[in-house]
């Protein structure tokens, strides 16, 4: 027995591995599977995609173009760039009730908040409370790294270009204008600002600014952008985390405000609304547009017709083609199947 | 002789255009002339490719030769330089790695190659040095040197012969590693050289080395005191080539003339050459595609950029300003540093680790080829070895296979299969083939003598004793004993009651020919026993015990014109006897045509089962005939002018009126298996060429015996004697022939249906072709320019029209140029050598795929091979099964590699339209560095090694479905536009898909919207999931590790996207995805676009699989017929590779 072991010393190990044999399920798609396979998918498909398109269409979406390019519009005044601090009002009108919560978007057309060289155009270290880069901006924040000798905070493109706009909502009720509250709050990623973006521990915080300008875009320092709650001011704030995260596509929506509060978190009655915009923010130049949505969502988030008819066009094509492979396996009577 | 040998020295005068001398024993020629010691290379055989010193500088410019390594050095340094979207450690780090591990395993493999080196190099031979014998290492010998060589042993370098210990002032050698002949060749010393070798005082002056085998000239001046210095000619007789082995002769001396790489082995061995497999070529072909695109891609984007920005307000917004430094930047160098950045951003479509993961997986996987224990031998207790793994889907694409015969095709091993006397047919007992209806008996012959008489028998067998060169091969304790050593090596003799004696002692037979052996011990077997020579009489062993005695008067040699050999004996009662043996053709003329007939249904029966027959006849000589004969003859050796064609006429004056005994019938034993083996290369498809240094009878017999010749085939003969038949120039008729042979096989052959009918098919006459070495170098060298070229093209025309094609007399560079043409004719069809010997190396390093054997004739042929196998039969396996595999994975490996990279970058390069071609990545840097590497390779690895899209057994009982794959088939453009319409189509799905949903980037329930990041994540996660899914849609062999590695990358790359956005990273300086994950996976949107194009992709992947399954009655009937051919499939077989036939099939399958 150990003169065989030792004579074989060289035989190749009989696994199931080394001689290719392991074990192996091997699957076959035949007819059999796959046309009920395709009826399934094609139904469940049908079934999303109904669901998805009911659900859309019941999202009532309001967009209101601000950009005052026709003279016509009451914001045309504003949109020369000398005009400063200058406020206009749209008027509009919703005919049935707008379903709460209602969320309340600014978008911009032609934005490219995605170029590479604006993205990189920001100090994360300064934007997670590091002191040191207070002083010391990265060099990835050129053209608005200094002021002269003085470091800008926050640096940047992103930062400068935050968008500052603001805006007001009324109903008119019988002449009357009653302001619609406007929640600042939850419009930001949780996690943006409770861990990624963090303020210097530093109180006030207006002292860890010392030493550094605002942007040149900006008409407030950073520690000042919401003056009624200072907890959400500096990096924190959630209207610059929102201008933070960059758009996907050059046409994009921001969140603003969420109308959850008050008399107006069941919806917007049906009436006549005023919007009263501080107009700021340029986009002329670079052949850009500038609108409001007011919009309610859903379980799959905002309007969205694509989704649910993408579903739906699937789920029937699905259905068309387990039908012909039918046919054809019918036609040849499942030469497949023994 | 003497004449001769003056002619062919004034010849080699001629032609000779250097010389060297050597002084032998390095002692001065002449005294008087002052010795300057030449300068030879000394005795070292250098096979590696490195030393230690020009590893690092050689082996990195070798590796950066390679266009893809270069690419990614380019493109490496882009990043340096310019600034780029990504940084240049993505692209470095995995470069780096790849050029390390593949330094660290070529300088492995060519660590092997010094051992081996060091192990011929080192080898102890003894030098003779002022009288001294001196051990020394092989290496060390210089030319000049008296060696000393036992039997047994290799001669270390090119030797003159000095002295032998044999009386006769001969040696025996067998060849049999330098070109396959195992036969004991002769080789004579010098004459007239000195005994005392230490006082020999000469020169030896030759040519400079030349790599001609049988090819040597020059001159020994030998000086003895002060007298006018003898010369004596050298010729071929007396050089002992190195790689030959000492035979039969107990020492011998000689002088080394030609050492190391100058040794004509060793210049007949070629450069091994870093050998390319078709798929590496077509990689670099698909390479070069996406090379245009990436190229395209950077030049469309760059364009675009400018005219984009050209347009007012576009270049610089106010929100994003440019920087000092950007605005000084010239324009042009702007563009082009666009240029690159774009191409930095696209580079990933040709990934490194595509090279990694081939790698990978030809080094991993070709452990399959070592771990078969299919492949192990109980013989020599060893498997298969695998010397590259480069070519392992090579061994799936054979179209031609050149094989050697002696140790390859046959064992080398002569066998007595049957004879017949007066046409009754004796067969011996134990042999192995079958009887047919027409055979008289089956019994030995001594049970039989009613059939035959019993003098004709004895007569028959006596001549079978008698009529041979054969020697007994004499050791001190059979000298002694002669008469009781009676029995052979290799035959038992229990059969025969009659045999007397015991079979404990050894003997064994010299001959130049194993088929006289064989006869001998044919004869042996029923009961005549040769007992050797003795003062020139024959001693033969009779039936009855008696010991019979002939004078052997004559002997008139073999030669391959007349093709028969005889003997003239006397018999103790004085009856002067002649014995003749020869093949057919030159025997019935010379014998009464009545006793023709008997004979001749046997004779060609056995010649189609491929043994070799001999025929035999005597006559009786009066004593006037035999005085008239021995004048005759006595006078011819004599004669110094023309003295064969003398020796000729008299031969064929005294073979005549002959009558004819019986025939014989020999077996040269064919390796186990080798014809089946052989049959299933050809139903696969391929091509088989036997290259064999040995005569053309030999090899003919062998190639019917393998069924390479069937009993059907006409051959196709152009060999020296074809040549002379016409009686007109060589030239003419050879023109002639080709043209012949051409209109045949060619012209008249109606048009085959490529690659679908066999040819051998009852319907269609098919061809085997016979070329002989001469021959062939009249074809390839002749002696005008375009009739060399033309006839080249003739020549290759109808070889690829035979079934079988046969070269014979071979010298190993031939056959390594008959690879060569081969393989640079039309189409470049991918060449398969199998050999066992050194004479086989030169081909084996030729083709694509060499494939040593482990046979008996040392280990030349195994050091250089791609792989060695122990056995012929193990080729099956390694070609139609691990072969078919290996092919089938690499190239769904590649396509793969290219769809996965593409569908992975056409999103990116689409997303550039949306921001402004401002290189914005798609994808954050870790999912661009991880995607090769950790996302989606594990399941193309895992497939590459493990997928069988068909079962191991049906691929061997299939040898047809080899030519599905033939062809390259599925590295085809083709395939390939499929796969990469595939990708384009997966890529602009994903890309489009996400967009349409972010016209509303508010995702989620709460409102909140999505950035670029998520868009970037949701494309990636469709792409991770498609293509493992493509992937897993494509496995037909479904191995745990399959489930585990598909199932377990989907995983890995969740918990990654998890782990990598759940933790602030503090050696990230942006955390770009914290959280982006799991915000997506929150949406339900998200999942639901994801679900959609996930299925939208792969939905027309499973239509196709539908439709293109075979259906219809044709279809069924061609399965049924298919599985017939197959006989007794497996039930797995039933799984027919329908999802691989999408891609395999593709070329010519119509849905």
């Amino acid at each position: 027995m150990v003169k065989q072991e030792k004579e074989f010393v060289n035989r190749p190990d009989n696994t199931a591995f080394t001689q290719q044999r392991l074990p192996a399920w091997q699957p076959m798609l035949s007819a059999g599977i796959i046309i009920p396979g395709f009826v399934l998918i094609g139904l469940a498909f049908i079934g999303i995609g109904v669901a998805l398109f009911v659900t859309s269409q019941s999202i009532q979406v309001l967009e209101v173009d601000y950009t005052g390019v026709e003279q016509s519009s009451p914001c045309f005044k504003c949109s020369d760039p000398d005009v400063k601090n200058c406020v206009c009002k749209m008027e509009f009108n919703i005919d049935s009730l707008f379903k709460g919560p209602v969320f309340f978007y600014y978008g911009l057309s032609n934005y490219f908040q995605n170029y590479r060289g604006y993205g990189v155009s920001k100090d994360p270290n300064q934007l997670s409370g590091d002191l040191d880069s207070f002083k010391v901006p990265s060099d990835s924040c050129a053209p608005y790294e200094y002021v002269g000798k003085t470091p800008i905070v926050p640096c940047g493109s992103v930062a400068n270009s935050m968008f500052n706009d603001s805006f007001k909502l009324y109903q008119i009720v019988s002449g009357a204008k009653i302001q619609v509250t406007l929640d600042g709050k939850g419009i930001a990623w949780w996690t943006d600002y409770n861990v990624k973006y963090r303020n210097p521990s530093v109180t006030p915080l207006k002292n860890a600014f010392n030493g550094t300008v605002k942007p040149t875009f900006w008409s407030k320092p950073a520690y000042e952008l919401d003056p009624t709650d200072p907890a959400n001011n500096g990096f924190i704030n959630q209207d610059f985390l929102v201008w933070m995260r960059r758009a996907a596509l050059p046409n994009f929506r921001k969140l603003y405000r969420r109308i959850t509060e008050g008399d107006y978190a069941k919806g917007l009655p049906a009436g006549n609304y005023s919007l009263e915009i501080a107009y700021n923010y340029p986009v002329l130049s670079f052949d850009g547009r500038k609108k409001v949505v007011l919009s309610n969502v859903s379980w799959m988030g905002g309007k969205n017709e694509f989704l649910g008819i993408a579903y739906l066009v699937i789920g029937s094509m699905c259905v068309v083609m387990s039908i012909v492979m039918l046919i054809v396996y019918a036609k040849f009577k499942f030469p497949e199947e023994e | 002789m003497l004449r001769r040998r003056l002619n062919r020295l004034f010849g080699g005068d001629e032609r000779r255009v250097e010389s060297r001398t050597i002084n032998v024993g390095h002692r001065s020629g002449s005294p008087n002339e002052a010795i300057i010691p030449p300068k030879f290379c000394d005795n070292r055989i250098v096979s590696s490719k490195y030393t230690v010193w020009n590893f690092l500088p050689k082996n990195l410019f070798e590796q950066f030769r390679r266009i893809a390594n270069f690419y990614f050095l380019i493109i490496f340094l882009v990043q340096v330089i310019v600034d780029t979207p990504t940084s240049p450690v993505t692209s470095g780090l995995p470069l780096f790695f790849v050029i390390t591990v593949t330094a660290i395993k070529q300088g492995y493999e060519d660590w092997l190659r010094h051992k081996a080196d060091n192990e011929v190099n080192k080898y102890p031979v003894t030098v003779l040095e002022d009288g001294r014998r001196i051990r020394k290492e092989s290496e060390k010998i210089k030319v000049g040197d008296v060696v000393e060589v036992e039997e047994d042993e290799t001669f270390p370098c090119d030797l003159i012969l000095l002295q032998s210990s044999r009386d006769d002032d001969t040696c025996f050698v067998t060849t049999a590693s330098l070109d396959g002949e195992s036969n004991h060749k002769t080789h004579y010393t010098v004459p007239d050289t000195e005994r005392n070798l230490e006082s020999l005082n000469a020169t030896i002056e030759c040519e400079e080395p030349q790599p001609d085998l049988y090819k040597f000239v020059g001159r020994m001046h030998i000086y003895t005191n002060n007298q006018e210095p003898a010369v004596r000619s050298l010729g071929p007789e007396n050089l002992l080539l190195k790689g030959a082995t000492l035979k039969n002769t107990q020492k011998i001396y000689g002088v080394a003339v030609y050492s190391g790489m100058e040794t004509k082995m060793a210049l007949n061995y070629q450069g091994k050459s870093q050998k390319r497999s078709a798929v590496e070529k077509s990689i670099n072909a698909f390479l070069l595609v996406y090379l245009c695109i990436l190229v395209s891609k950077a030049l469309v984007c760059t364009t675009l950029k400018y005219v984009w920005q050209s347009k007012p307000g576009q270049d610089e917004p106010w929100y994003n300003e440019k920087t000092q430094k950007e605005k000084d930047t010239n324009l042009y160098l702007k563009m082009f540093t666009d240029f690159l950045s774009f191409m930095v951003l696209f580079n990933f479509i040709i990934p490194v680790s595509m090279y990694v993961t081939v790698e990978m997986q030809k080094f991993l996987g070709s452990f399959f080829i070592t771990w078969d224990k299919d492949f192990f031998d109980p013989e020599i207790k060893e498997g298969a070895l695998v010397n590259t793994s480069d070519l392992n889907e090579e061994l799936g694409q054979v179209e031609y296979v050149f094989t050697d015969k002696t140790g390859t095709l046959t064992q080398n091993n002569m066998e007595f299969i049957e004879c017949c006397i007066d046409g009754f047919q004796y067969k011996y007992q134990d042999a192995r083939s079958e009887l047919d209806g027409f055979c008289v008996t089956d019994g030995p012959v001594n049970k039989l003598q009613q059939k035959a008489g019993r003098e004709r028998e004895e007569l028959f067998l006596r001549a079978l004793c008698l009529c041979h060169t054969v020697q007994v091969k004499e050791s001190p304790e059979q000298a002694q004993d002669q008469v009781d050593g009676l029995t052979d090596q290799v035959d038992d003799l229990e059969v025969d009651g009659e045999v007397p004696y015991p079979s404990q002692e050894q003997r064994s037979f010299i001959a130049s020919s194993p088929d006289e052996v064989a006869l001998v011990k044919g004869a042996m077997r029923y009961g005549f026993t040769f007992l050797g020579l003795e003062s020139k009489s024959m001693k033969i062993l009779n039936r009855n015990n008696g010991v019979e005695m002939y004078e052997l008067l004559h002997v008139l040699n073999f030669d391959p014109v007349r093709r028969r050999m005889s003997v003239i004996v006397r018999s103790k009662s004085g009856d002067t006897l002649l014995f003749c043996k020869g093949a057919d053709s030159s025997i019935f003329p010379r014998v009464r045509q009545e006793e023709v007939e008997r004979i001749r249904m046997h004779v060609e029966r056995n010649a189609t089962e491929g043994y070799r027959t001999l025929c035999v006849a005597y006559k009786c000589l009066s004593a006037e005939e035999y005085a008239q004969a021995d004048e005759g003859l006595r006078e011819a050796r004599l004669a110094l002018q023309n003295r064969e064609e003398k020796l000729m006429a008299v031969y064929n004056q005294v073979e005549t009126g002959m009558s004819l005994i019986g025939a014989t019938a020999v077996e040269d034993r064919l390796q186990e298996e080798a014809a089946e083996t052989m049959e299933a290369l050809q139903g696969a498809g391929m091509k088989v060429w036997v290259l064999t240094g040995d005569k053309m009878e030999t090899a003919k017999s062998t190639c019917y015996a393998c069924r390479l010749f069937q009993r059907n085939t006409e051959l196709l003969e152009l060999t020296v004697r074809t040549l002379e038949d016409g009686g007109r120039r060589r030239e003419e008729r050879l023109h002639d022939l080709l043209n012949e042979y051409h209109k045949k096989a060619v012209q008249d052959a109606p048009p085959a249906k490529a690659g679908v009918t066999r040819s051998w098919s009852s319907a269609n006459q098919d061809y085997g072709f016979i070329i002989d070495g001469a021959t062939l170098s009249m074809v390839l060298n002749s002696s005008s320019e375009s009739n060399s070229s033309r006839y080249k093209n003739l020549f290759l025309q109808i070889c690829q029209n035979c079934t079988a094609v046969l070269c014979c007399r071979m010298a190993p560079l031939q056959k390594a140029q008959i690879v060569k043409m081969v393989k640079n004719s039309k189409g470049s069809p991918i060449t398969l050598s199998i050999g066992d010997g050194a004479n086989d190396v030169s081909m084996i390093l030729e083709a694509h795929v060499g494939i040593g054997i482990k046979g008996k004739e040392g280990r030349q042929a195994v050091r250089n091979s791609d792989y060695a196998i122990p056995k012929l039969k193990h080729l099956k396996k390694l070609l139609l099964a691990h072969g078919h595999l290996y092919y089938v994975r690499i190239a769904h490996l590649v396509q793969y590699f290219f769809y996965k990279n593409l569908c992975f970058i056409l999103p990116q390069f689409l997303y550039q339209f949306f921001c402004g071609y401002s290189q914005q990545p798609l994808y954050d840097a870790a999912y661009l560095t991880m995607y090769n590497i950790c996302f989606t390779s594990m399941p193309i690895l895992a497939y590459s090694l493990l997928e069988q899209h068909i079962c191991i057994e049906v691929l061997l009982d299939n040898a047809t479905l080899y030519r599905e794959i033939a062809k390259n088939a599925t590295l085809r453009w083709r395939p390939f536009l499929y796969w990469t319409l595939l990708g384009v189509f997966h890529g602009l799905l994903f890309f489009f898909g996400v967009r349409y949903l972010f016209s509303n980037p508010a995702l989620q329930d709460n409102g909140q919207v999505f950035g670029n990041w998520s868009y970037g994540t949701i494309v990636f996660t469709v792409l991770v999931f498609t293509v493992t899914l493509k992937l897993a849609l494509d496995t037909r062999h479904w191995t745990w590790i399959n489930h585990f590695v598909i199932w377990g990358s989907l995983a890995f790359y969740v918990f990654f996207s998890f782990f990598w956005g759940g933790i602030i990273w503090p050696f990230l300086s942006q955390q770009r995805l914290y959280f982006v994950f799991a915000n997506m996976l929150s949406s339900v949107s998200a999942w639901l676009v994801i679900i959609l194009l996930i299925l939208l992709s792969l939905l027309p992947e499973i239509l196709l699989v539908v439709f293109r399954k075979p259906r219809g009655p044709n279809a069924r009937q061609k399965e049924l017929v298919q599985s017939s051919v197959g006989g007794h499939q497996s039930p797995r077989s039933s799984a027919r590779p329908l999802l691989m036939r999408t891609f395999s099939d593709e070329s010519n399958t119509v849905i």
